[in-house]
């Protein structure tokens, strides 16, 4: 698809889609991102250093949720500028499949003519908290 | 009576120089884009990475976080940065991409430490990570901040 930005408008909604998430989600990301963290893999570990258990790596939500605005724009190398807070834990369950559902969805922020650039705000929770604030990402468009 | 050492304050300001220089494989763009639930052709298909203009398989945005943490890596191992691991949490993350990370691509990162605050008994520490091809082209700056729990936090 094609976006034009003389066709963007703040408050536009870009859409939004459900990230299931496994135990297995986050050894796979840990092994491609080389952060081996045992409080993303290690129940036991997880729970002695005060967490309620086994929760995914900030990076692999930050990671996850972009996609939404891959996908929107139709090119990755448009996402000049991506931002994020991580305020809340997403905890993945110990069980058979997704043990977490991540929801995300964005909307324009904002629109820089000059610079051929739109912001897309991301709304992202689990379980009804978010998870991720001030999640922002830029993109160009040509 | 046990001291707790916890975080050196004299860490901002530091510079670590870049070390050895990443090399940005295919597999890996297509194996980290896997693991990030990303579909787009781009990052597994070298033909449609070209129709879009690019030279080879393109990063996903949020790729250069393994060069960063391994950059990082440096200060967390770092002897007198008191850093515990263990204790680490991740507050934040930005990425600015000055050019896209293709495959075949030689990064190096230089790392700066912008902040050290304490935060109760615990700290929050800035890092920046300067990417650059070792040509010396950049590629993409990335800031993190981490807190570092304190006992009972």
């Amino acid at each position: 698809m094609s976006v034009e930005l003389n066709e963007l408008t703040v408050g536009q909604d870009i859409g939004s889609r459900a990230i299931e998430v496994s135990r297995a989600d986050l050894v796979r990301y840990a092994g491609a991102s080389g952060d081996f963290n045992p409080i993303h893999w290690n129940g036991r570990f997880a729970e002695q250093v005060g967490l309620p258990g086994v929760i995914a790596h900030g990076m692999f939500t930050m990671g996850a949720a972009v996609q939404l605005v891959t996908d929107w724009i139709g090119n990755p190398a448009a996402v000049v500028d991506y931002q994020t807070r991580f305020t809340k834990p997403v905890l993945v369950e110990d069980v058979d499949g997704p043990g977490a559902s991540i929801e995300v969805s964005g909307a324009i922020g904002a629109i820089d003519a000059d610079n051929g650039t739109a912001r897309v705000d991301l709304t992202v929770t689990a379980a009804g908290v978010k998870v991720l604030v001030k999640a922002q990402a830029v993109v160009k468009v040509w | 009576m046990s001291e707790q050492a916890g975080v050196n304050p004299d860490l901002a300001g530091r510079v670590y120089p870049a070390g050895a220089a990443y090399t940005v494989g295919r597999e890996k763009i297509r194996e980290f884009a896997s693991a990030v639930k990303a579909t787009h052709p781009a990052h597994f298909d070298v033909e449609a990475a070209r129709a879009l203009g690019y030279a080879d398989l393109v990063a996903p945005p949020t790729f250069a976080i393994i060069v960063a943490q391994r950059a990082d890596a440096q200060l967390i191992e770092d002897s007198d940065s008191g850093i515990d691991f263990s204790r680490v949490v991740h507050a934040d993350q930005r990425f600015v991409h000055h050019r896209p990370i293709v495959a075949g691509d030689e990064l190096v990162a230089e790392l700066h430490v912008d902040q050290v605050r304490a935060m109760g008994g615990g700290a929050m520490i800035t890092t920046r990570a300067e990417i650059s091809t070792v040509a010396g082209e950049r590629t993409a700056t990335t800031t993190s901040s981490i807190l570092v729990r304190g006992e009972g936090q």
